[in-house]
């Protein structure tokens, strides 16, 4: 044969054509009545079987203290570590001396997800959270002034502790 | 005259609007099924149970931007969609689908042009089906889409001889070549439905018409894999679309062929009151509703085959075609000749369901070698090659 394929020999049984089609067949079809894998995303979110992790980086989230001002001290540690440059902090400081962020603004379309800004953070300020669904009408809705990372509810990723691999 | 005018266009719309309509349900079939075979539920959005999904592609496709290689030969590149697209909806014309409906003007035959060479008529056009697909093959001035076109030519014209002759043995039981006549012949009981005494031509015809109609395990023209998509790699939009219509509308005709030449037609099983005279709508209701039972049945049976066998590689297509399914398709008509002449002319024996269990049997007995021979793993697993030292 012109293609020169080599062709193992292989017994009957294991090279037979119809035998192999007629299962195959059989196969597919008692999977047509099998129950369906399928997530119906809009309506359904999470399964018996399934739910988002509770590690993943997702939307940023700033936590406030009992007051409902920004744990923030404008250390400038995220902006510094954030390997895509998407934080941007401008520190300010009161009478007290206490210094505070007077513009604290994420680009959610140039973050990477990394998680760095959570880990660095000494006052346990910002965060990544369990959240994905953020689509906007316009690019610059995906900018997060510091008002709008502290409106924002979802729950804190938990992110991975290497003297606890497997989150025990 | 002027009646014949005017029932043949009211079936010309009727039949042509039902066609593109199941044509449209088919694509939306068929990514359930095949969803469903994966595990999944396919579209599911639009529409109740995504019924309405193939509007939306359809919506889709209209308003695509519709692409022109600049190398294309542009006349045969704008062509080549409608000459697939066109001979797919003839071939349906001379296909009985009801028994004849009365009307207060006389009785209507439920088949849109009643020829009297319906079957040569149908060979004629599933042929001319494959000038669409070569031509944009050729046309598109791409070498996969050409290697695709090209591949549709040598498996359309090995197939082709084998449905050929397997529809011969057909025509040998109806000693006609009009369709309506080979649904009657059917209709005496369920045994001489041609799937009992011509079984074998079935299987032959079968695949065949998978061939045909270029679906796996024989879509080598548009093998995603090698060719990207084959003939149509530089259609866009509603051209592209087209040749998506051309295929379903050959697996239509396929399938409402086997239905007609193997299971009977529209012909009830276990009952002679569909056959006969008077004619009543509810009659003519009745034996559509089961044209349409057959007939989607083995729709559903193209969509089962395609989404459970792989692809058969080039040279195994080749060797299916040449050398298992010509033999024993030659070999079957004169053996099926010689048993007819033998009951017929020798024993004397009408066409009823003693003389189509006799040629069952010899059915039965044909089948032992060809499954053989399919089997033993060397004609479709493989070629030999020698060993190089």
């Amino acid at each position: 044969m012109a293609i020169g394929v080599k062709v193992m020999k292989r017994p009957g049984a294991r090279a037979s054509y119809v035998r192999a089609t007629l299962q195959g067949m059989l196969l597919t079809l008692q999977h047509i009545f099998r129950p369906k894998v399928t997530m119906q995303y809009p309506e359904e979110k999470s399964t018996a079987d399934w739910a988002i992790a509770p590690r993943w980086r997702g939307t940023h989230r700033m936590l406030t203290d009992e007051q409902g001002r920004a744990k923030c001290v404008a250390c400038g540690l995220c902006p510094q570590i954030c390997p895509a440059n998407c934080i941007k902090l401008v520190p300010g400081e009161d009478e007290q001396g206490n210094r505070y962020p007077l513009i604290y603004e994420i680009d959610e379309f140039r973050c990477v997800f990394c998680g760095y800004c959570q880990e660095v953070c000494p006052e346990e300020a910002i965060h990544v959270g369990v959240h994905y669904e953020n689509s906007e009408f316009s690019r610059d809705r995906f900018v997060y002034d510091l008002e709008r990372l502290c409106a924002q509810t979802h729950p804190v990723s938990s992110l991975w502790d290497p003297s606890d691999p497997k989150g025990e | 005259m002027t009646f014949f005018l005017i029932t043949s266009i009211i079936k010309i719309i009727v039949v042509f609007t039902a066609l593109m309509v199941g044509v449209a349900f088919l694509t939306w079939l068929e990514r359930r099924v095949c969803a469903w075979m994966q595990d999944r539920l396919g579209p599911n959005r639009v529409g109740p149970q995504g019924l309405l999904q193939p509007a939306a592609d359809g919506l889709k496709n209209l308003v695509k931007e519709e692409t022109l290689p600049a190398e294309a030969d542009k006349v045969l590149f704008m062509l080549a969609p409608a000459i697939s697209f066109i001979p797919a909806l003839l071939t349906f014309a001379v296909i009985p689908f009801a028994a004849p409906l009365p009307t207060p003007w006389g009785d209507v035959d439920m088949i849109v042009a009643n020829l009297p060479v319906g079957f040569l008529y149908i060979l004629a056009f599933g042929s001319l089906g494959v000038y669409g697909i070569v031509l944009a093959g050729w046309s598109s001035n791409n070498k996969y889409a050409l290697l695709g076109g090209l591949r549709a030519s040598a498996q359309m014209i090995s197939y082709e001889i084998a449905l050929g002759m397997s529809t011969v043995a057909v025509l040998l039981l109806a000693g006609n070549v009009t369709l309506t006549e080979v649904v009657a012949k059917q209709s005496q009981s369920l045994a001489t439905w041609n799937i009992f005494p011509l079984s074998l031509a079935f299987f032959i015809f079968i695949v065949a018409a998978f061939a045909e109609t270029n679906r796996l395990p024989f879509d080598l023209p548009e093998a995603e894999s090698e060719l990207i998509a084959g003939y149509h790699a530089e259609y866009s939009a509603m051209k592209f679309s087209m040749f998506y219509i051309a295929e379903y509308s050959n697996m239509v005709t396929a399938s409402a062929l086997m239905a007609t030449l193997f299971f009977g037609g529209f012909d009830i099983p276990f009952t002679q009151w569909d056959n006969v005279p008077p004619w009543t709508v509810l009659k003519t209701l009745a034996t559509l509703g089961a044209f349409l039972i057959k007939t989607g049945f083995f729709l559903f049976f193209f969509i089962w085959v395609r989404w459970t066998l792989p692809r058969f590689r080039y040279d195994q297509l080749m060797a299916l075609g040449w050398k298992v399914m010509l033999p024993f398709a030659l070999l079957y008509v004169s053996v099926i000749a010689t048993v007819v002449w033998v009951l017929r002319a020798r024993l004397g024996w009408a066409y009823d369901s003693r003389f189509a269990l006799a040629l069952f049997g010899v059915n039965l007995l044909l089948a032992v070698p060809l499954f053989f021979v399919l089997d033993r793993g060397h004609i479709v697993s493989g070629s030999t090659a020698e060993e190089r030292a």
